[in-house]
Formats: C-alpha cells, structure tokens, sequence
C-alpha cells in the first residue's frame, strides 16, 4: 500500500468536504458551495488521472506525433466540458434560492420546510 | 516543483475547510474564489493549459460573480421588503 | 393569527395531556349550543338555534383539519434530541466515506505512471492520428470537437437549457412588482475608478477573448475558455457601466439570434451523423495544413460557435441576477 497519490488522495478529501457541507448546513447559499466544491474534487481526480509524469502538455509541437511525447488528452476533454456544466447548474440552484428566498425570506432550509409545511 | 505542488493542494483544502466553518457568506464567496484560482494554477501544474485558462476564466470568474450577483439580490429583496413594511403596518407575507 | 392559537393549543395538549383538547372542545360545544338569553318569540329561537348549529357545523368542520395540521407539525416539529442524531450520523457517515475513499486511494495505480491502465490504444490513437485526421494542432480541441463532438453538442444545450430555467425562475419574479423597484437599488452606482480602468481594459479582454476562441485549434484554448473570457469582459462592462449602457448592445434579441443561430449551426454540422453512421460524411473542407488558421477543417467555425453560446450563456445568466431580465 503507498500513500504516494497525492492528487487523488485531496481530491477525495476535498469531494468529501464539500459532501459533508451539502449534508451538514442548512444555509442554502453555503450548500451551493458545497456542490461546486464537490465538482471541483470530481475534476481534480479526473484530471490526476490523465497527468504521465515527465510529458508535455497535448499541444503537437516540432511535429512529433508519437504518443509518448504527450500525456493523456481524454480526461482533459472531459473536463473542460464538465467545468463550464457546473458553472450551469450553480446558476440554475442559485436562481431557485433567489425565488425561494422571495417566497420566505429566509435562507435557513429548515426554517423553509416549516413555512411550507404551514401553509399547507 | 513537488513541494510546490503539494502546498497547492493544503492549500486548497484548507480554504474547503475555511469555506465550511464560516458563518459569514461574503467571506464563503471570496475564499472558494481563491480556491479556484489555486486549483487553475494546479490545472498547469498537471500539464493541461486549456483547463487553466477555462477554470481561471470560469471558476474565478464568472462563478464566484454569480454568487455575489445572487448575494446582492438576496439583499435587494430584504431592502425591498424592509421598505414596503416600513411604509405599511401590516407584515409582508409574500412578493 | 389563526396560526399562532392553534400551535398554543397544540402544545398545550402536548404537555399536558390528551384529555384536555378533549375537553377545550367539549367546553366550546357546550358555549355553542347553550342559548345565551331567551327569546321573545319561538322564531327567534328557532333561529338562533340554527344559526348555533350551522356554526358548530362550521367550527366542526374546521376543527378537523386542526389534528392533521397538528399531525403534520408533530411529524416535523424536530426536537433537538433527533436534530443532534441527523448531525451524529451524518458525520460519522462522511467521515467513513472519506476514509473508504482515501483507503483506495492506495490501491490505486501509481500517480502519474505511464502503464496505467486509462493510458490505452484509443490514447495512442487520438494523439498519432488525431492531427492527420482532423487537422488541429491542439489534441485536445481535435478532440472534443470532432472525435467526441456529440458530447460538446449535449454541453451547449446544457448551457442554453439552464439560462431558459434561469430565465423562467428569475424573469417571472420581477414581472410581477411594480417596475422593477429591486433593481433601482441594486443599480450600479459610478464609479470613476471603475469607468476609467474599464474604457483602458476592456478592448484588450475582448480581443484576448476573440484570440483563444479563434486559435483553440491551434495553442491551448477553445471555444469554452475563450467564451467565459468574452463573457466575463462584458460583465465588467455591465458593471462599470450600468444597464442602459449595456443595452445598447446587447439585449434580449441579441441573445436570442446570437445563441440559437449558433447552437443550429453547430447541431446541423454534427447531428446528421444519427443517419450517416458514425464517421460523418467525408467533409468537402479538408484538413489542410496543419498550424494555419484555416485549417482543422470544419473546427475554427464549431469553436466560434462554441464560443459565442458560452459568451451569451455567462453573460445572460449574470443580468438575469442583477436586473431581472437579460
């Protein structure tokens, strides 16, 4: 057993913190955070998962085209499109605490849960 | 480089940590945009430009933007309801 | 007010026992149907006896939904005893969560090694051949936009998509107020400092911009990173500026002809391939040379295309925060 993935190791400490922030608070805009904490840590392993140490970056340069010069380009493509999707998502979560926070003036969950249960 | 790399990374999860003990949500806001900025200079580190100037560009930017936008939206209602109550008596239920 | 006499009730009965609502019931059956005075005639107390029983039928009616409601507060009402157990055990949950994970994290190929096994033919594939075949310098833009481009297609959906959602969320919002008084304060204010830095800036943030969209394929870049620089510059305009200025540019129209023209173009170049197979069709636009502009084929024109739907998506969605409407 190594302990030696550094990369992988704090990139699932980090997708633990931000889980752990999603679960535990109750402030809506701290739990907005949490899940774009939580993408962060999901690239952060992908990417690790790409890097082959002592090669260039995917960008062909001279002309060399052998595949030992470069590190592995697929999960920088996966990536980049999850990157900007979280940025998406953050603003679509965003825009429904904004109506929610029209609705009951607070950002508390639980205090939300016990206005609408209310006013059934 | 190594040690380099290494602070990077304490560095980033000690600004997750910091996000997750605060009670002060400008203060959440600004420290998970620091966050992204390390993580784009680690996106470098780890051989992938286009992820660095996209995180750089996204994470630092248009992201954290949006939270602050959400931030100052969240007040303007308060302002607006703190108004409306000033000038009538009777409690605000609902916009 | 009604809300507030049912919960004292409520948590009367809680602490003092069942027999009391039963009894605060029996006491108001009792105030309902004892006539308070007589009459002066059998009509009138026929009357009145009506009337007691019609509203006894009434305050029996609405009595009912008093023990659901109540039911439904003793299902939420969550005592501190059961909010410190969520907590325990949610912690306790994560905590082993992230030990299971940092665990594998040891078992996990070695970091960085080139015999891992996510390093496999289709690597070696998309680097030897990726240049000779779709034309680009930049792998990785070769790649994401013509060996997988069905998943950058389902990206720029997911980013028209959410500003949709968005604007539905937030457009209906401010509609309804008088005109937009939550903007008035949210407006900017001027900034000199502000002004004076953006007027010197933001030329060179939008020609940087248009650099990495239009040179994705041929340094590190794209459509994505070049977009979200284009987007951010025009939000530093916004604010330095305000809304009416911003307008002048770019409205609600703008958004629209920019972002779905380029969303189409992008779907009809890619998406007929559902019926050709999934090699699309040989491309009358050849590859051509490789580290010139023009070349890669049909890429610069997808990573424009790619760019400006990013660029309305950033935009848009920060207006619709700040004012309500694009």
């Amino acid at each position: 057993m190594d302990w030696h993935n550094y990369e992988e190791i704090a990139a699932m400490v980090l997708f633990g913190i931000g889980f752990a922030l999603l679960v535990l608070d109750r402030n809506l805009i701290k739990k907005n955070i949490a899940f774009a904490m939580t993408d962060s840590g999901m690239y952060l392993y992908l990417a690790a998962k790409g890097y082959i140490s002592g090669r260039a970056a995917p960008i062909i340069t001279d002309g060399v085209t052998e595949a030992e010069r470069y590190i592995n380009p697929v999960p920088a493509g996966l990536v980049l499109t999850g990157i900007v999707v979280s940025v998406a998502s953050s603003a679509v979560m965003l825009a429904i605490t904004v109506r929610l926070y029209r609705k009951y003036h607070t950002l508390n969950l639980d205090e939300i849960t016990r206005l609408a249960r209310g006013e059934e | 480089m190594e040690v380099f790399h290494l602070i990077l990374l304490i560095f980033i999860l000690a600004c997750a940590v910091c996000v997750a003990l605060t009670k002060n949500l400008v203060v959440a806001a600004v420290v998970f945009m620091g966050q992204s900025l390390a993580l784009s200079v680690i996106w470098i580190l780890l051989q992938s430009p286009d992820l660095a100037i996209t995180e750089a560009a996204v994470g630092a930017g248009v992201d954290s933007l949006l939270l602050f936008a959400a931030l100052k939206r969240v007040r303007a209602i308060d302002r607006e309801a703190a108004g409306k109550r000033g000038e009538a008596d009777a409690p605000n239920g609902e916009e | 007010m009604r809300r507030t006499e049912r919960n004292e009730r409520f948590h009367r009965w809680l602490s003092e026992g069942d027999t009391r609502l039963d009894t605060m019931l029996a006491e108001e059956y009792d105030d309902l149907t004892t006539l308070k005075h007589v009459y002066e005639s059998d009509a009138a107390a026929a009357e009145e006896t009506s009337r007691a029983e019609a509203e006894e039928k009434a305050r029996e009616a609405a009595s009912a939904p008093l023990y659901t409601a109540a039911q439904a507060h003793a299902e939420y009402d969550v005592p501190q005893r059961s909010r410190a157990l969520y907590l325990l055990t949610a912690l306790l949950l994560c905590a082993g969560m992230i030990a299971v994970l940092v665990f594998i994290s040891s078992q996990l190929p070695s970091f960085g090694k080139s015999e891992n096994p996510a390093n496999n033919e289709v690597v070696e594939r998309y680097v030897e051949k990726g240049m000779e075949e779709t034309g680009p310098v930049n792998i990785v833009a070769g790649m994401i936009l013509d060996y997988r481009a069905f998943d950058t297609l389902g990206e720029s959906n997911v980013l028209f998509t959410a500003v949709c959602a968005v604007l539905l969320l937030l457009k209906l919002a401010s509609s309804g107020n008088a005109p937009r008084p939550a903007a008035a304060p949210a407006e900017t204010e001027e900034d000199l400092i502000l002004q004076r830095i953006t007027r010197a800036l933001l030329p060179f943030i939008l020609i940087f911009g248009c650099y990495v969209i239009l040179n994705g394929h041929l340094s590190p870049g794209g459509g994505f990173s070049g977009g979200a620089v284009m987007g951010a510059g025009l939000i530093l305009y916004y604010n330095a500026f305000g809304a009416a200025a911003a307008e002048r540019f770019f409205t609600i129209r703008t958004f629209r002809v920019v972002s779905v023209s380029a969303l189409s173009f992008y779907a009809v170049s890619k998406a007929y391939s559902f019926f050709t197979g999934a090699n699309h069709l040989p491309s009358f636009i050849t590859a051509g040379v490789p580290g010139r502009i023009f070349s890669a084929g049909l890429i610069p024109y997808l990573n424009i295309a790619v760019g400006l739907v990013v660029m309305c998506t950033m935009y848009g969605l920060f207006t619709l925060f700040r004012k309500g409407d694009i």
